[in-house]
């Protein structure tokens, strides 16, 4: 599968990007898993743009904890399927799910104000190149290379000697 | 298994970063949380709902309204009772904008077991509009033409007095003879005089009598006062508390009804005991401009400040007042001030120390006001261990300097700029407050609280605790006692900006200390600065 260098130098850092991006999913989800006080009523509440009134809707009781259970479990799922490598494909397309969804809550469009953000950023930020990363990950699965995914297919060192 | 190091490696690489990773989370959250539960145990605060009143059983109590102006017309919605036009306005307003739930939150309101028996009113449009509002078949409404003659009809159990400043204390007094129950608006009273005398009244009388100050009902602050009686300040030597408006409204220019003057309004009876002046329509709907009706910002809006204060660290009268400010800002013919500092000392008040014993004692209340700036400066108690941000949302801060959180400071399991407690009852509430007005009485918690996340209105909590008491006997929160001292205050204020000097209350006579040839009351009515007649007596 890895034939030359530069392919080889490919698929590593595609491999490095998802394990980041498993590690940045992961570390938000556990953060809130261990933390009863958790609510993403906030974030939903103070929701702007042109889909501000379904976010609205969701931070409304019985939906929020419904919408906060499936948010930290979709972000477990992230997490742990880039990290470990395996049905990466499936999480890398949550991902993207996820990170459209914060994007769409709070987008960075001309006229839209921007509420807790580090930066300065005009329709471009941060969650949509994180969701393009995604769309990488997605595309190409390195799971085999580094990751379950490598004993599934056979792939084992001793088969190929 | 025959699996090398490399496969391995390669297949099972990402577990230790995930579990890395998890354990980080996991422990960084419960790090976190056991600092919060420890700081919060060692506060201990318990943020607390007010106490439930019983209800009011039996026969509805006879209400009769006295005043159906701007506030007469929102006390009514608090016992139940909104107009037509306020109706429409708010639906259209809801229109609008579907946050704006003020219509909505009038629906759901606990109804009240009252009638409406009677009002009051010497303007007709307004007392005409009552009628209009309130009378249904099986509620009759009455219109009087004076007070005394409500008051003495029979037909009424308690009157609600919202009427210009100077009607206050004749109006009380006339209903507590009668033994008719009272709720009357700040300032409790007009002038020093007639404070001595409602209060002998209000003693006297099998009524109960009630000062409007409704902030008392709200959660933030009963949970305020819990703060302060556990030592979470340690001393408090100093209070700011602020008035920041900067609009007409906000500066008492209310609007002038197209169909006020001489035959709709009964001038006489609105001077009463006011110097005889010709009918002025300004006077009239803009009263709280001139000290022969009102008392401007010492007897308007400082009177909320303090008794807010009182009411949360239990202070009482001030030993002495100084205050200082001018008309400023709106120098529109009106002879209050529109920019005050009053600065109140409480030389032998403590909320109690954590240092040496006799290190600490003493507390200036600091009011600070101008109608000309709308930055909204916060409320603030400033003790040697925490800082106290107090209004509908509370917010405590450890002093870098404290003695009780040395420990935790030096330990950084407390910063200075981190609250320690933070406590925001509408934390779940989308708000919607139309005007600069309502806003600043919503930030000061003067409109609303919060019962298990729904939004209440503390003015009805206010009503229907002294209903209660009424009905079941018992005390209302802001009493004969509160209402006297927040009056004295508010007195002491506008004495003190209008004489230009520190007006000092004698605490075990129970009364301010004189100032030879001058007349207080005769100081407090007289318009504008106090000019002292020294040369004419000179000359005598």
């Amino acid at each position: 599968m890895v034939n030359t260098t530069a392919d080889r130098k490919v698929t590593m850092s595609i491999t490095l990007l998802r394990i980041l991006i498993g590690w940045h999913f992961l570390y938000e989800g556990v953060t809130k898993l261990y933390n009863p006080e958790w609510t993403s009523f906030g974030y939903l509440a103070s929701a702007q743009g042109p889909l501000k009134p379904v976010f609205t809707m969701l931070a409304q009781e019985p939906m929020l904890q419904w919408v906060d259970v499936l948010n930290m479990v979709a972000l477990l799922t992230v997490g742990i399927t880039l990290l470990l490598g395996i049905f990466e494909r499936k999480g890398a397309l949550v991902g993207i799910g996820l990170l459209s969804l914060y994007y769409l809550a709070h987008p960075s469009l001309p006229g839209v104000h921007q509420i807790n953000v580090e930066g300065n950023y005009w329709i471009v930020n941060k969650n949509l190149i994180e969701l393009v990363a995604c769309i990488l990950l997605f595309n190409f699965p390195t799971g085999q290379f580094f990751g379950l995914a490598y004993f599934r297919k056979g792939r084992l060192t001793k088969t190929q000697q | 298994m025959d699996w090398t190091r490399r496969d391995l490696l390669k297949g099972l690489g990402g577990l230790p970063i995930l579990g890395a990773v998890w354990w980080a989370g996991a422990a960084g959250v419960g790090r976190k949380m056991r600092e919060r539960t420890q700081i919060l145990e060692q506060l201990n605060i318990m943020p607390s709902l007010p106490a439930t009143v019983p209800g009011i059983e039996g026969e509805p109590i006879r209400v009769g309204i006295i005043g159906f102006g701007i506030r007469g017309e929102q006390l009514c919605r608090s016992l139940g009772f909104a107009t037509q036009e306020w109706k429409e306005e708010m639906r259209l307003a809801a229109e609008e904008d579907p946050n704006h739930s003020a219509l909505e939150d009038f629906e759901k309101q606990d109804k009240l077991n009252i009638k409406l028996v009677g009002v009051c009113d010497v303007f007709d449009v307004r007392a005409e509009k009552a009628l209009r509002s309130f009378n249904t078949d099986d509620n009759k409404i009455k219109r009087f033409d004076t007070y005394t003659s409500m008051i003495r009809s029979g037909e009424v159990d308690a009157v609600v007095i919202a009427t210009p400043d100077h009607w206050h204390a004749p109006m009380s007094i006339e209903a507590l003879n009668n033994n008719v129950s009272v709720y009357v608006e700040k300032p409790m009273t007009h002038t020093v005089e007639e404070t001595y005398r409602l209060r002998e009244a209000a003693r006297a009388s099998k009524a109960t009598f009630a000062v409007g100050h409704q902030h008392r009902q709200t959660l933030s602050f009963i949970t305020a006062r819990d703060i302060v009686e556990k030592g979470t300040l340690g001393h408090v030597s100093l209070i700011q508390t602020n008035t920041n408006r900067n609009d007409d409204n906000g500066a008492w220019n209310y609007d002038i009804h197209e169909k006020a003057n001489p035959q709709t309004i009964d001038w006489e009876q609105f001077l009463g005991s006011a110097p005889k002046v010709p009918f002025n329509k300004n006077h009239f709907f803009r009263w709280r401009k001139w000290w022969a009706y009102g008392s401007g910002l010492s007897g308007d809006l400082l009177t909320h400040d303090y008794d807010r204060l009182n009411c949360v660290l239990n202070m009482g009268i001030p030993e002495s007042v100084s205050a200082s400010g001018g008309i400023y800002t709106h120098n529109d013919g009106r002879d209050v001030p529109d920019v005050l500092q009053v600065n109140m000392e409480f030389p032998n008040y403590s909320t109690g120390s954590s240092q040496n014993k006799g290190k600490e004692n003493g507390m200036t209340f600091c009011y600070s006001a101008s109608l000309g700036n709308s930055f909204g400066r916060p409320t603030v108690l400033m003790g040697h261990d925490a800082t106290m941000e107090l209004g509908n949302r509370l917010t405590v801060w450890p002093d870098g300097a404290s003695t009780r959180y040395g420990d935790m400071l030096e330990l950084g399991k407390m910063q200075p700029n981190v609250p320690i407690y933070q406590y925001n009852p509408a934390a779940n509430v989308p708000d919607a407050i139309s005007s600069a007005t309502s806003q600043y009485f919503a930030d000061k918690g003067l409109m609303w609280t919060y019962i298990d996340g729904v939004r209440v209105d503390s003015t009805f909590l206010h009503m229907r605790e002294w209903l209660s008491v009424i009905r079941n006997g018992g005390k209302v929160s802001c009493g004969i006692k509160e209402g006297f001292e927040e009056a004295i205050a508010a007195h002491m204020a506008g004495l003190s900006w209008k004489l230009g000097r520190k007006i000092e209350w004698d605490v075990d006579q129970e009364e301010l200390k004189p100032i030879p040839g001058i007349n207080f009351d005769e100081v407090l009515l007289a318009n504008g600065r106090w000019e002292a007649p020294i040369m004419e007596t000179l000359e005598g």
